[in-house]
């Protein structure tokens, strides 16, 4: 779960992290108003959670009340990189000499959280680290010690932080790092941590992606969810009924069971020249009902034009899986799009016999299954 | 003819009076699996199936004498619940439970580095030898007792796999699901080294997908230590960046890392064929034996 910029930037704040003044602003006016109470030049920032927002025109500097007033008019509603833009974050500029780059992750091949300390900051840093990975300092942290003071001071010496700031840069890192731990966080980040010419150091960005599978025990942060899923009503819908789902561009609609089985159908899709329109996991031990969700949820989605449905039952019962299928189905007096049906494993052979053939096609294997979803789909868009 | 776990396994569940836990102990049993204790905290002296249920994991090992665990707890304990685990009398451990918070599986990870138990999953189907014994979640009668070993990051994939292979004939020496969350105990490598030290283990079947580098690093380790042949399936190629498909482990980061290509492509440079389809993962095998 990803937190907003402005939701980030307080998280941090409240745990002594300097941070600029800034207002939340939803409208034009709200957005001027807040530019004029902070005081020029500020930062006028779009509110999406997508990263290079800057080069896609989704933050501006302006200097007075008509350029904030252009500026929060061009990015209020603006579709960023396929995100619809609801709010923006006017911001106090900062008149920096630096920018550094702090961040902490899980290293998922170590097992264990890495703190990473940059001086260059300010630009892509999954750039840096691929064009001059030395400029990147890494120090792996025991997580069940948590980070020592010498490792935050190791870490910025390393990096080349200048000596005047490099206490404060430490003692940030290890607030940063405290955070990160305390929140179950995936991701924290600062880039840029802006150093200014009296030796200031201040976050003008944060990044904070919270574990999902931790949620249960940050109520706090859980609150913050933005249930919008940037705008996509079919990924939102997805959380309500608890899938887990991705949409994509293609035409064939995708369900299953367990996520490398999901995978692998939308591979074989493609494999056998469909182009897939969804990834949709219904998970272990699906009932009826939820079958009868995941078809609402494709055949929902416009683009799809067939539909393969592909169960491996281990926990997930064939039978169970075909009457949810049957009673969803039955609701139509016509079938908005045809759907191939593939059951395996617990109970395959009475959920092949309780399935509908007037409603649905039954193929025996996964690579028919797929096929016979993609002529459907081709025949469609024909 | 296996890894890890045979006839002989005597088995703690964790989490015996539970739904899940309940259910699946009953399948255990039914499949053959020596089941000898339930461990339930507040719950000792009852007998669930027959079988005796203790408070702690410790006293469950002791007086049974186990030699493993399956853990079905949910996730909020699930991290306390394989720290017991690791800190009892066991040589292996399954973790079936999906959603346990990563940073306690970062915790898990240390510890690991200080007890000599294995630990498999979470997130996982578990561990089987076909005919003799079943730690987990998998439907037993998909397997056949055969040559073929088999190592998974995803559960119902290994089933697809599996079934494909019994349809023709190939048993199974042992397969194992290692889970697909981002931090799991046993890896890919640590299930290979098994097979390649198991006599009876003539080819093995890799299941990989997006996400991190454990594929890439199995693919040096088969390059570099391997005599037994291996196959590979590698899913996630129609992934898109920046998004979690279904298993917390399967992102492909911005950066490019953790592609199905890269991992298809370290596994055929390590002399592993790499199939399209489950289908062509059976006909690798065929070829291989």
């Amino acid at each position: 779960m990803k937190l907003h910029e402005y939701q980030a930037k307080q998280v941090f704040a409240d745990a002594g992290i300097p941070t600029p003044p800034s207002t939340l602003a939803e409208s034009v006016d709200e957005a001027v108003a807040a530019a004029e109470e902070i005081g020029y030049p500020v930062a006028i920032k779009a509110q999406v959670q997508v990263g290079g927002r800057g080069k896609a025109g989704g933050i501006e500097l302006v200097d007075s009340e008509d350029e904030a007033r252009e500026a929060a008019e061009s990015i209020l509603g603006m579709d960023l990189k396929g995100l619809h833009v609801d709010s923006v974050l006017v911001e106090g500029a900062v008149d920096f000499v630096n920018e550094l780059y702090v961040g902490i992750t899980m290293d998922r091949g170590e097992g264990k959280p890495v703190a990473m300390v940059s001086t260059k900051g300010g630009v892509d840093i999954e750039e840096v680290a691929e064009e001059d990975p030395d400029a990147i300092v890494r120090e792996h942290v025991d997580p069940s010690f948590g980070m020592f003071p010498y490792q935050a001071r190791r870490a910025v010496f390393e990096a080349g932080v200048d000596r005047e700031v490099a206490t404060d840069v430490a003692s940030v890192l290890r607030t940063l790092y405290q955070l990160w731990a305390d929140s179950d966080a995936t991701e924290a980040e600062i880039n840029p941590l802006m150093v200014t010419a009296d030796d200031e150091v201040i976050a003008a960005d944060a990044v904070m992606n919270i574990d999902e599978d931790a949620l249960f025990r940050q109520p706090e942060l859980a609150e913050m969810e933005d249930d919008s899923a940037g705008g996509d009503e079919l990924e939102a819908k997805a959380g309500e009924y608890g899938f887990d789902y991705v949409r994509l561009s293609g035409n064939v609609g995708i369900i299953g069971n367990g996520a490398g089985l999901v995978m692998t159908t939308l591979d074989l899709v493609d494999y056998y020249g469909g182009e897939p329109a969804n990834f949709l996991d219904v998970g272990g031990g699906a009932k009826a009902e939820r079958i009868a969700n995941a078809l609402d949820m494709v055949f929902s989605d416009e683009n799809v034009d067939s539909v393969v449905f592909n169960i491996f039952g281990g926990i997930t019962r064939g039978d169970e899986v075909a009457r949810g299928i049957n009673s969803a189905l039955e609701q139509f007096d016509e079938i908005p799009k045809p759907v191939v049906v593939r059951l395996a494993g617990t109970n395959w052979e009475e959920g092949m016999e309780i399935l509908n053939e007037d409603l649905v096609t039954v193929e025996k294997t996964l690579e028919d299954a797929v096929q016979r979803s993609v002529e459907y789909a081709e025949e469609v868009e024909a | 003819m296996s890894v890890l776990v045979d006839e002989d396994t005597r088995v703690v569940v964790q989490g015996i009076t539970g739904g899940e836990g309940k259910f699946h102990a009953g399948q255990m049993m039914e499949y053959g699996t020596n089941v000898v204790a339930g461990a339930v905290p507040g719950r000792g002296g009852q007998d669930v199936h027959g079988v005796p249920v203790y408070d702690t994991v410790e006293a469950a090992a002791r007086e049974e004498n186990a030699d493993a665990s399956v853990i079905f707890v949910p996730p909020a304990f699930a991290g306390d619940a394989i720290f017991e685990a690791l800190d009892s009398p066991l040589d292996l451990a399954v973790a079936i439970t999906e959603g346990v918070p990563t940073q306690d599986m970062a915790k898990v990870n240390k510890r690991l580095t200080e007890t000599d138990t294995r630990l498999i999953g979470p997130n996982c189907p578990g561990i089987i030898t076909p005919g003799e014994s079943k730690l987990g979640i998998l439907p037993g009668n998909i397997f056949s007792s055969g040559n073929v070993g088999l190592v998974s990051r995803s559960g119902t994939l290994t089933y697809q796999v599996v079934d494909n292979l019994t349809d023709r004939g190939l048993g199974q020496s042992t397969a194992i699901g290692i889970g697909g969350d981002p931090i799991i105990g046993t890896n890919f490598i640590d299930a290979l080294e098994a097979f390649e030290a198991d006599p009876d283990t003539d080819v093995v079947v890799m299941c990989g997908e997006i996400g991190g580098e454990d594929e890439e690093q199995a693919a040096k380790y088969i390059a570099d230590n391997m005599d037994t042949p291996v196959a590979g399936f590698i899913a996630g190629r129609t992934a898109p960046p920046g998004k979690r498909m279904g298993h917390a482990g399967a992102i492909v980061s911005g950066s490019g890392t953790g592609t199905a290509e890269s991992k298809i492509d370290a596994l055929n440079d390590a002399g592993v064929p790499v199939g399209d389809t489950p289908e062509q993962v059976a006909d690798a095998v065929e070829d291989l034996l």
